[in-house]
């Protein structure tokens, strides 16, 4: 969006509300953790070095996969973070949505108590929701033949855990539901926040989602649609041969603009548009022309013309048809623009987090804001005629952008776009 | 009654209220020892585990269930109850 200019002639880049009298929405903090780190700064470290979290996988039966390898958080210790009961409570995508949203609220500065946390919601997103404790607990049935089975399975497997528990730890009494779109869940989610806050419905939104999917059952799904990288994820590049799962969580807390101010809290990018989309036409293989929609929606939801927009974070999932897919509703979306576009994938540092993927490339698009730094597409080896867009390749830049996208399409054909600004 | 018995079931219990052993008695009630509604369904369990026995227990109404949970002498009785009854 344009800044404004006021009466007195000065240039405001900041009022309370949209021309529409829909009110403005800030992210005043941001957690994470992932293949790449712990928490946001080891991540945006890891985006500016071009660094690799994809690893051999490491959890009971992985000898019995096909595919190998992930991006793993090899070295999360539950009880670093949590006691006792709060472990045997929460599955592995809970544990990861808590840290991240006290990161999130830590960095934000926000105390919930009182009217606050009447006012305030969570929305969060989720492919699968408590895989592992699935997993466990299919193996403790059929394989090892017990007959019963702990009574936490329901509350720890159950999609709206990680919402409900970070609903409790902070007191959020407002809107509080997940969403599961599969790898457009997060966009989803925190499309909905934004939309909450914009409308009024909430002051503060925390948002984003997580993912936990590497165990034997969640892997060994995900070979069989035979989609799935054995060495390395490439999006965009000729020789992509697939995609490569991921875990972890991001967790965002979006604001009212005056809710922010009069805190005087650190504004990291200002969120302006959202739109989805849906293709309707096949469970598995994306749409060009729904991409496009969502793409477009976006851009008319936050008044942004496509000239305005610097840097698209891509779903970019390093499958054949997916990126080529992407590259061609771009292209399509900027029409002459889409030459001067930077557009980068971040799935080939922290792999596919499935439902949790977009919270994790908002970061990406954060630091393209307010550092001005572009996360590279790294494993770029080789040009495909069918991605001639500009993608960043291998190595992070230095560019200046005013407003950018971050995109995700879902199996099913379920498509979510977000468009933030530079504040 | 076998001490044994009462043993492992206070030390299922104190773990599950954080307690030490000998900070539980028979009078003591799931409530005042903090056990909440989850707590206790995560007690049972862990006394059929221990046990290898099923505990008759719905926790829509404890109170009809063919275990009396009122405080931890009737939990002992009635998991000992159900020892004999497996072993018979």
């Amino acid at each position: 969006m344009s800044p404004k200019k006021a009466k007195d002639g000065k240039v405001s880049t900041f009022e309370a509300t949209t021309r529409e009298g829909l009110r403005r929405v800030v992210i005043t903090g941001a957690g994470t953790i992932n293949a790449l780190g712990h928490d946001v700064a080891s991540t945006l470290a890891a985006f500016r070095e071009g660094r690799s979290g994809i690893s051999q996988l490491d959890f009971r039966d992985v000898d019995r996969l096909s595919i190998q390898i992930g991006a793993q958080v090899h070295d999360w210790k539950p009880e670093d973070y949590f006691n006792r009961q709060q472990i045997l409570l929460y599955d592995k995508f809970t544990q990861f949505t808590l840290l991240a949203a006290k990161q999130a609220v830590a960095q934000a500065g926000l105390n919930f108590a009182g009217k606050l946390g009447l006012n305030s919601g969570v929305v969060l997103g989720t492919a699968a929701g408590g895989m592992n404790t699935w997993d466990e607990n299919y193996r403790t049935v059929y394989e090892e033949g017990k007959n019963r089975v702990h009574p936490f399975v329901v509350p720890k497997l159950m999609n709206n855990a990680a919402a409900s528990h970070v609903s409790m730890e902070y007191g959020l009494r407002g809107p509080a539901f997940t969403v599961a779109t599969a790898c457009a869940s997060s966009n989803h989610a925190m499309g909905l926040a934004f939309q909450m806050v914009r409308s009024g419905a909430a002051k503060v939104m925390l948002t984003g989602g997580s993912e936990a999917m590497l165990c034997f059952g969640g892997v060994k799904a995900w070979e069989g649609l035979r989609v799935m990288s054995k060495d390395a994820c490439r999006p965009f590049s000729a020789n992509r041969n697939g995609m490569v799962q991921g875990e972890g969580a991001g967790v965002f807390v979006f604001e009212d603009y005056e809710n922010a101010r009069a805190r005087g809290a650190e504004i990291l990018a200002e969120v302006v548009g959202f739109a989805m989309s849906s293709d309707a036409q096949d469970i598995v293989m994306p749409s060009a022309q729904g991409a496009e929609r969502a793409i477009r929606g976006a851009m008319q939801d936050a008044g942004l013309n496509p000239e305005d927009i610097g840097y698209i974070n891509a779903h970019g999932t390093g499958t054949a048809a997916n990126d080529k897919t992407e590259c061609a509703a771009v292209a399509h979306a900027f029409g002459h623009h889409a030459d001067r576009l930077m557009i980068s994938s971040t799935k080939s540092m922290h792999g596919h987090l499935i439902g949790g993927t977009g919270a994790v490339e908002m970061l990406a698009c954060i630091m393209a804001l307010r550092d001005g730094v572009i996360a590279p597409t790294i494993g770029y080896e080789e040009p495909d005629p069918e991605c001639a867009l500009d993608v960043v390749p291998n190595v992070a830049r230095e560019a200046r952008v005013d407003a950018v996208l971050s995109n995700a399409f879902a199996f099913g054909g379920l498509n979510a776009v977000i468009a933030l600004r530079r504040v | 009654m076998t001490n044994d018995t009462r043993s492992r079931i206070r030390s299922i219990i104190a773990e599950q209220a954080m307690l030490e052993p000998d900070q539980i008695t028979d009078a003591s009630t799931p409530g005042e020892l903090g056990i909440d509604s989850l707590g206790l369904v995560e007690t049972i369990f862990a006394i059929e585990e221990e046990f290898d026995i099923t505990v008759p227990f719905n926790a829509n109404e404890p109170e009809k269930s063919d275990f009396d949970i009122t405080n931890m002498g009737t939990i002992i009785a009635a998991v000992d109850r159900l020892i004999t009854e497996k072993a018979a």
